[in-house]
């Protein structure tokens, strides 16, 4: 296509045609004469991002946390954190002359006597749906891309901890009502801290102010959900976003984009905008979801009662994992010199979630250690080309979606038909074997898509297009791809290329466990081709007057 | 590593860099009409935000909200009106923006050299440089005594925070291990606190009940004034005295203990899941199986509540039944062993010990 450019909109140049003081330049000298900011917005105003849709999940994740601190507040004019006790004269029928905490009162205020206090709760509580999930899958697209390895490991502990911390702030969120349902949750949650060994009857009576329930419990959760937790928060997503500015974002292979540059859209104005426009599509998502989408009805589950509960009470999806665990655990106690060791309870709600929470996040570390690569990395891995990483990933994911499943080990049951106890054994096989099957097949199909990958650089990709030979043989027509296609997807390391040295064997004349590991990575990966294999595939593919035809009844045996 | 700063990556590319691809004009950016269609079209969104934003007053206005309110399909109307059109307000403005970054702002793809994430070698002997300059100043490497008791007090001001802590709650004691329940307390319905007899049950009929005293009475008879339970010590009590009696066939007992302590077939268990403390509720008439609707342990009722299935690690407690001289259930004791979740410093026993040694005990 030719273009007259000289009709090219003014709006598409990037040239500074600033020649008189204007406006700008006023506000600027004004406040850098106070501030010094220009040193820091030359550098910054300016700066590039690159574009891939992967990259909005954690903006995804910024937003509705963002979209949470506007809504949270306003819930806290009405909401009043206070188990005392009062009877219940507001506009819900059902419950009117009903005894009932404060909290629970005025959660009913807000859904029913406030304009706009039930969108209020519901976009609230949709946000915190949004907030977690968006980080989760965030975080699987970091891991799954290598975005983790150097110079941004330090990120990724920030960021798993934000995970782990918005996990503990929504669980806080979800109990303050004081329905039935978040009640159970709390009764729950004391029965958790009094099975740590020790110190766990200390600390449940000194966080309930006495036994359970108390009359401390929701004030002081309220405190963590407000003040503590999103305090907390609001530095690690500063440092989160410092650190992203100081590494710059990482970008995918392609032409022109490299280890050492950053190709995309400059800060001001674009990316601005773009993200800017985002955060009011998440708000107006969470509004679209609060208007039409019933959340956490309060109302329908009544005031706690420590005496009563709902049939098939569920928490929070995200909480869904480990009361998965707790459902699976074999009933284990010990009890011995006058003291009950609950492993039935210790093991999955505190020990599994934080061991797995602390093994994902030392993973850049362990994969470091493994592989001993002291390069840093700005373009991102394609999955397979990872097989290792990208398997134990799925493996990890595995291990999480079997808890997961094993939470609603009641309604599969009644599903399935089977019965929970069949369901509830078979769920303790899987949560151990589940992960190894995954991994070994995400592996061998990591593989075997590297093997395509080098098939469709040196043959070609198959064109659908169908051609009868002189014979009467059918073949399909294979075209070479696009130069730039060839050019990203060859951008990988060879080998254990980049590996730090081995440590050789030990004494014994065995590996180290660290060699071992490295050459399981390692290992089975299928290499790129070399230039000359490249050159004469072209040429080949060159020759075939219209592409490559292979013989379909042939298969595919090159 | 080298000496000049470079940064330690390498594209390791099998082919020559093709080059960053040719930039590509949009119809906005070389047809003047695309372009000011593309203008108007971002102004009218804004445009559409405003009328919603409008709107949105205008509903919180009109529309009556809460229970008593119009409804729409089931919705609230006020709920639905007031979430729609600030979602409209809101999505039309980030559509708008995204759509003039998309189709107005130069789309021209810029290149930025990367920088290694550490300071130049130079920058970095300068600041150790620094630092080492500024200990030696401060001599805190020379004078262990300074640099000791200076560590100490500052460690030692973790006390004052820790020790504030101590007021959160009151100790454990042996709050744990009692309940309300008492030798001859009347065993009450629930919700009402009606006593019950025997013969107000029927086999397989489960009877959610409470102690008496939570309700302020005693025989029927109000309690003093000092000896009323109430607000949050009510609360408390109330969680660990709830229990379940269940009436089934005497011959279906298993149990020794069990039997012992039910009165016409009648057996009275802590309501509170030993396993984190849910209230169990469902009960399987045919069985005499209760089953915790949290993490479905099972306990079996005919047999000192042993737990069936489930993650539950022991058996729910037995509360030792009786009849009073006006022929209503009555417990026997407190529970003999402590109800609810577990917890560390919890002596625990098999029924059958437990039993033997409340024998002993309520023999004298
Ligand atoms: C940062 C992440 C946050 C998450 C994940 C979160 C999550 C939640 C959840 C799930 C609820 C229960 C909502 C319901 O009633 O259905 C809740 C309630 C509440 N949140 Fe948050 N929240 C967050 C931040 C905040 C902030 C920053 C504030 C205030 C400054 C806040 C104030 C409140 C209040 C007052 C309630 C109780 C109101 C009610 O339930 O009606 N939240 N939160
Ligand atoms: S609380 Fe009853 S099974 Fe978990």
């Amino acid at each position: 296509m030719s273009v007259d450019t000289s009709k090219v909109a003014a709006s598409n140049t990037s040239a500074a045609t600033a020649s008189k003081p204007t406006k700008v330049g006023a506000i600027a000298a004004w406040s850098d004469e106070r501030l010094g900011l220009a040193a820091m917005g030359k550098k910054n105003l300016r700066k590039i991002f690159p574009d891939h849709w992967s990259f909005m999940l954690g903006e995804i994740a910024l937003w509705s946390f963002v979209v949470l601190l506007i809504t949270g507040v306003f819930l806290t004019l009405w909401f009043q954190p206070s188990m005392a006790e009062t009877t219940y004269q507001g506009a819900y029928p059902n419950l009117r002359g009903v005894s009932m905490s404060q909290a629970y009162a005025s959660t009913l205020h807000i859904s029913f006597d406030v304009r706009g206090g039930l969108l209020l709760r519901q976009m609230h509580h949709w946000a915190a749906m949004l907030f977690v999930s968006a980080m989760m899958i965030h975080m699987l697209r970091v891991a799954f891309t290598g975005a983790y390895r150097k110079p941004r490991e330090l990120n990724w502990v920030i960021g798993s901890t934000l995970l782990i911390l918005g996990t503990i702030e929504g669980f806080t969120g979800y109990s303050l009502p004081d329905d039935l349902l978040s009640g159970t949750g709390v009764r729950a949650a004391a029965g958790f801290m009094q099975a740590i060994p020790i110190v766990g009857t200390y600390i449940t009576f000194f966080l309930f102010g006495g036994e359970f329930p108390g009359d401390s419990i929701i004030p002081r959760l309220y405190t963590i959900h407000v003040l503590l937790i999103p305090g907390i928060l609001l530095g690690l997503v500063a440092a989160h976003m410092l650190l992203l500015v100081y590494h710059k974002h990482t970008q995918w292979a392609g032409p022109g984009r490299k280890e050492t540059n950053v190709v995309g859209y400059p800060m001001l104005p674009v990316y601005a905008a773009k993200a800017g426009g985002f955060f009011f599509i998440t708000f107006g998502v969470a509004a679209l979801m609060g208007a039409l989408l019933s959340i956490n009805a309060v109302w329908k589950f009544g005031p706690y009662d420590p005496t009563k509960v709902t049939a098939g009470a569920q928490p929070d999806w995200y909480m869904g994992w480990p009361d998965g665990a707790l459902r699976i655990m074999p009933g284990w106690e010990s009890h011995f010199w006058g003291s009950t060791w609950s492993w039935n309870i210790f093991i999955p709600v505190i020990l599994m979630p934080m061991l797995s929470w602390l093994l994902v996040t030392i993973l850049p570390f362990l994969e470091n250690w493994i592989t001993g690569d002291q390069r840093e990395h700005h373009l991102l891995q394609r999955p397979r080309n990872a097989p290792t990483r990208t398997a134990f990933i799925v493996s990890l994911m595995t291990w999480y979606a079997m808890f997961w499943l094993a939470g609603g080990n009641d309604i599969i049951a009644t599903q399935l038909h089977s019965s929970i106890n069949n369901i509830t054994y078979a769920l303790r096989v899987l949560v151990f074997v589940g992960p190894a099957i995954a991994f070994f097949i995400t592996r061998r199909w990591c593989i075997a898509l590297q093997r395509h990958d080098n098939e469709v650089l040196l043959h070609g990709y198959e064109s659908g297009v169908i051609m009868r030979s002189a014979q009467g043989g059918y073949a399909e027509i294979h075209k070479p791809i696009s130069e730039s296609k060839a050019y990203a997807i060859t951008v990988r390391d060879r080998g254990t290329e980049g590996a730090g040295l081995a440590d050789g064997p030990k004494a014994n004349g065995k590996l180290t466990l660290r060699d071992k590991l490295r050459t399981l990575y390692y290992e089975d990966d299928v290499q790129k081709p070399t230039v000359d294999e490249y050159d004469e595939a072209q040429a080949h593919l060159a020759h075939a007057d219209h592409g490559d035809a292979h013989e379909l009844e042939g298969g595919h045996g090159h | 590593m080298s000496d000049s700063h470079e940064i330690q990556a390498h594209t390791d590319a099998l082919l020559p860099d093709p080059g960053h691809p040719e930039h590509h004009w949009r119809p906005t950016d070389v047809d003047p009409r695309a372009e000011r269609r593309a203008e108007r079209q971002v102004a009218s969104l804004f445009g559409l935000s405003i009328l919603c934003t409008i709107l949105f007053v205008v509903f919180y206005v009109t529309i009556e909200g809460g229970i008593g309110g119009p409804t729409v399909m089931g919705l609230g109307a006020s709920n639905l009106a007031l979430g729609l059109s600030l979602g409209g307000a809101l999505l039309f403005i980030g559509i708008g923006v995204i759509q003039w970054a998309r189709k107005l702002m130069a789309d021209v793809e810029l290149v930025e050299e990367r920088h290694p994430a550490s300071s130049s070698e130079a920058d970095r002997s300068a600041t150790v440089a620094a630092l080492q300059a500024g200990l030696e100043e401060s001599g805190i490497a020379r004078r262990p005594l300074i640099r000791n008791t200076l560590i100490g007090s500052v460690g030692l001001l973790v006390a004052p925070a820790v020790v504030m802590l101590r007021d959160l709650g009151p100790l454990p004691g042996d709050r744990l291990r009692h309940t309300v329940w008492a030798k001859n307390m009347r065993v009450v319905r629930d919700v009402v606190g009606t006593p019950i007899r025997p013969a107000d049950l029927e086999i397989g009929d489960l009877v959610n009940s409470s102690a008496e005293i939570l309700f302020g009475t005693d025989k029927g008879q109000p309690v003093p004034e000092a000896d009323v339970i109430e607000g949050t010590e009510l609360q408390v009590e109330k969680a660990k005295a709830a229990t379940v009696l269940l009436r089934m066939d005497p011959d279906d007992i298993v149990s020794d203990a069990t039997r012992n302590w039910s009165v016409s077939g009648i057996v009275a268990y802590s309501k509170i899941c030993t396993h984190v403390g849910c209230p169990i509720s469902l009960n399987e008439r045919t069985t005499h199986h209760l089953l915790c609707p949290c993490h479905q342990s099972t306990f079996d009722l005919a047999d000192s509540g042993k737990v069936i299935f489930g993650p539950a690690g022991r058996h729910l407690p037995q509360l030792p039944l009786g009849l009073d001289d006006e022929g209503f259930l009555v417990a026997l004791s407190d529970y003999p062993e402590p109800v609810g979740p577990s917890f560390w410093e919890r002596e625990t026993k098999s029924p059958g010990a437990v039993f033997n040694e409340w024998n002993k005990e309520n023999a004298q």
